[in-house]
C-alpha cells in the first residue's frame, strides 16, 4: 500500500514534468493554483470533513500563511522552506487563540462562532496599512528559491507547489489513518461516548484545528508566492465558504474527493470567472444545485446514479 | 465633549441599535426554531432598501413601497425556506450552503439590477425636520420616530412571544419539534411563516435603514456580520437577548467609531469574545447546548 502509494506520487511528478516542456505558462499557472486549492481543502476536510467541526474561517490561516510569505518576501527572505514554514507557524499559533474560543461552542454555534472570528485577521489585514498594505494588498512578490534553485520560474514552482502538495498530503491522509485519526472519526460520530471511553475529546479537536490550520498556512504561502500578490480578500469569509463547498462537492470526509473537487472549482474560476462578469451568480447558483442534487458529493451522486441505472 | 455631544452620539446609536434589532430579530428567531444559519439574512435588508427604492419610483408614497418592499422580501423568504432550505433539512451545514449561495446570487442579481450604485431612501415628508430635544439639542425626527417603531416592536414581539399559541409553537419548537408536530402542529408551514416574518423584518430594516445608511452592494454583508455578532452575545432565539445585544453592539460601535476611530471593528470584536468566553452562548441564550 505504501510503496504503490510513493509509486504513484512518483509517477504523478514524472508525468506533471514531461507536461511542463510542453503546455504553455499559463496553463502551468492554473496547475499551481489547482495544486494549492487542493491542499487548503485538505487540511479544511481533516477539520470539517473528518472530525466534524465545520469552520467558516478557514481562509484566517491560509491568509495568514500567505500575508507572512509574502512579508517575509518584500524584506528579502527568498529561502522557499522558511518561507512556507514561517507562514504554516504563524497560521498555527493564531489557531491556538482562535481554537480555544470556537471550541467553547459546539454545532451551529462553533460555525458562527469560527465565521466571526475570521473577520478579525481580515479587518486587521485592512487596518494595519503599514504592514498589510490595507485594501491595495502586497503585490510584486518575488519567488525564493530552494538550495540555490530559483523558483522564480512558472514550472520550477510549480515543481515546487506539486511536491509540497503531495508531501502535506500524505502527511494529512496519513494522519486520517492513524490512530489518531480514528479517535477524531469517533468524535465526529459520537462525542460523548467518547468521552465517556476515556479519549480527551477537547484536546484532540484542539490537536485537529492546529494540524488543519498548519496546512492551511502551508496553502496560503504558496499561494502567496504562486499569484506574487496577496490581498484581504485570501483573508475573507468568501475564501472559507469556497473551500467548504470544494469539501462537500468532493464528498466530506474523503480527502480524495475534496482536494480534486477544489481543483476543479479553481480551474472553473479561473477560466469562466476571467470572461464571465458574474461570476458569484454562477458559484452560487452551483453551491445551491450541489446542496440540493449531490449533498453526499458529487462522486457519491454519480456512484448512486450508476447503481439505480444497473438496478433498473 | 460637551453634554449635547454625548447625547447625541447615544441618540444615533440608540437608532442604529434599533435598527440592528430590526435585522438581527429574525435571524435570531429563525435560529432558534429551525437551527438554520442563515447567512442570506443581509440580503433581505439589502433588498427591502433596493425594492423600496424601486417601487417609489412608481407609486410616490413612501409608505406604501415600503409595505410593498417588506411583502416582497417576505414571500421572497417563504419561498428560499419552503424550496431550498426545506429539502435539506436536519443537515445545519448544508442549510448554511444553500443560504450562502442565496447570498451570492442575490448580490449579483442585486448588481444587474441597480447597477451597484449607492443610493439613498428620501425622507417622507411626514417624518422631515428636526425635533429640538429638551437642553436644546437639535435630533432629526426620522431617527427619533425609528427608535421609538423599535421600541414598539421589541415590546410587540416579545408580548407574542410569550402570550400568544403562535409564541408558544415557536417556543415549543425551539425545545421539541417532534412532540410540536405530534400535538398536530404544521410544523412546515410553521417553518415556513417564522421564516417569512424574519425576512420581512429584515426587510423593514432595510426599507427604513435605507433612509440614513444608505444602500451600496456589499451592505447585506455588513449588516449581515453585524446581525450575526449581535445575535451570538445575545444569545440565539432570545428576543430580550437580541435586543440588549443590539444596543451593546450599537453603542460600542458608535462611541468607538467617535472616540478611537483606528480600533473601532475591534471593539466589537472584542465585545464577542469576551462574552463567548465567559457564556458561550450568549448573554440570554440557554445553559444546554446539544
Amino acid at each position: 500500500m505504501k510503496t504503490a502509494a510513493v509509486i504513484l506520487a512518483v509517477s504523478v511528478v514524472a508525468v506533471a514534468l514531461a507536461l511542463l516542456k510542453v503546455i504553455p505558462d499559463y496553463d502551468v499557472g492554473l496547475a499551481t493554483t489547482a495544486a494549492i486549492m487542493a491542499l487548503f481543502v485538505m487540511s479544511l476536510d481533516l477539520l470539517s470533513g473528518f472530525t466534524g467541526l465545520e469552520s467558516l474561517g478557514h481562509a484566517s490561516f491560509f491568509g495568514t500563511g500567505a500575508y507572512v510569505a509574502a512579508i517575509l518576501a518584500l524584506h528579502g527572505y527568498d529561502n522557499a522552506l522558511v518561507a512556507v514554514a514561517a507562514g504554516a507557524v504563524a497560521a498555527t499559533l493564531l489557531a491556538t487563540a482562535f481554537a480555544a474560543i470556537a471550541l467553547r461552542a459546539i454545532g451551529p454555534y462553533f460555525l458562527i462562532m469560527t465565521m466571526a472570528l475570521g473577520y478579525l485577521p481580515w479587518s486587521l489585514a485592512i487596518k494595519l496599512r503599514s504592514f498589510t498594505g490595507g485594501d491595495d494588498g502586497l503585490s510584486g512578490l518575488p519567488r525564493p528559491q530552494l538550495f540555490g534553485f530559483s523558483l522564480e520560474s512558472g514550472p520550477a514552482f510549480f515543481t515546487f507547489t506539486l511536491i509540497a502538495t503531495l508531501v502535506c498530503g500524505a502527511i494529512i491522509v496519513g494522519i486520517g489513518r492513524s490512530s489518531f485519526g480514528t479517535t477524531l472519526r469517533g468524535i465526529r460520530g459520537n462525542a460523548s461516548r467518547m468521552a465517556a471511553l476515556g479519549y480527551n475529546v477537547w484536546l484532540h479537536k484542539y490537536a485537529c484545528f492546529l494540524i488543519s490550520a498548519f496546512f492551511a498556512g502551508v496553502a496560503g504561502a504558496l499561494f502567496a508566492y504562486y499569484s506574487s500578490f496577496v490581498s484581504p480578500d485570501v483573508l475573507g469569509v468568501g475564501q472559507s465558504a469556497e473551500a467548504l463547498v470544494a469539501m462537500i462537492v468532493g464528498g466530506a470526509g474523503t480527502m480524495f474527493g475534496p482536494a480534486l473537487a477544489a481543483a476543479v472549482l479553481m480551474l472553473l474560476h479561473s477560466t469562466v470567472g476571467s470572461v464571465f462578469r458574474y461570476w458569484n451568480l454562477l458559484l452560487g447558483s452551483i453551491y445551491i444545485a450541489v446542496v440540493l442534487f449531490a449533498p453526499n458529493g458529487v462522486l457519491a451522486a454519480s456512484r448512486r446514479l450508476a447503481s439505480g441505472r444497473r438496478r433498473a | 465633549m460637551t453634554l449635547s455631544f454625548w447625547t447625541i452620539q447615544a441618540l444615533n446609536a440608540l437608532s442604529f441599535g434599533t435598527l440592528l434589532f430590526l435585522v438581527a430579530a429574525g435571524l435570531s428567531l429563525i435560529f432558534g426554531l429551525m437551527r438554520i444559519v442563515n447567512l442570506a439574512h443581509g440580503s433581505f435588508y439589502m433588498l427591502g432598501a433596493y425594492g423600496a427604492l424601486q417601487v417609489l419610483t412608481i407609486v410616490k408614497n413612501q409608505l406604501l413601497a415600503t409595505a410593498i418592499a417588506v411583502a416582497f422580501t417576505a414571500v421572497l423568504g417563504a419561498a428560499i425556506q419552503r424550496w431550498l432550505i426545506e429539502r435539506v433539512s436536519g443537515n445545519a451545514m448544508q442549510q448554511m450552503l444553500v443560504t450562502f449561495g442565496c447570498l451570492l446570487v442575490i448580490g449579483d442579481l442585486s448588481l444587474i439590477a441597480w447597477h451597484g450604485t449607492p443610493a439613498i431612501l428620501p425622507v417622507p415628508d411626514f417624518l422631515n425636520g428636526t425635533a429640538i430635544l429638551p437642553g436644546g439639542i437639535h435630533f432629526p425626527v426620522l431617527r427619533l420616530a425609528i427608535i421609538a417603531l423599535g421600541v414598539a416592536l421589541v415590546i410587540a414581539l416579545d408580548q407574542a412571544q410569550s402570550r400568544t399559541s403562535v409564541g408558544a409553537m415557536v417556543r415549543a419548537g425551539a425545545d421539541d419539534l417532534e412532540m410540536l408536530s405530534c400535538l398536530g402542529v404544521n410544523v412546515r408551514t410553521l417553518f415556513v411563516c417564522v421564516f417569512a416574518f424574519g425576512a420581512g423584518l429584515a426587510g423593514l430594516g432595510g426599507a427604513l435603514g435605507g433612509i440614513f445608511l444608505g444602500v451600496a452592494p456589499g451592505i447585506d454583508l455588513e449588516l449581515g456580520l453585524y446581525a450575526f455578532i449581535v445575535v451570538i452575545v445575545g444569545g440565539l432565539g432570545s428576543i430580550r437577548g437580541t435586543f440588549v445585544a443590539s444596543l451593546l453592539v450599537a453603542f460600542i460601535d458608535n462611541f468607538s467609531k467617535a472616540l478611537f476611530p483606528a480600533v473601532s471593528m475591534f471593539a466589537i470584536f472584542l465585545l464577542l469574545v469576551v462574552v463567548i468566553a465567559i457564556r458561550p452562548t450568549g448573554l440570554f441564550g440557554r445553559r444546554a447546548l446539544s
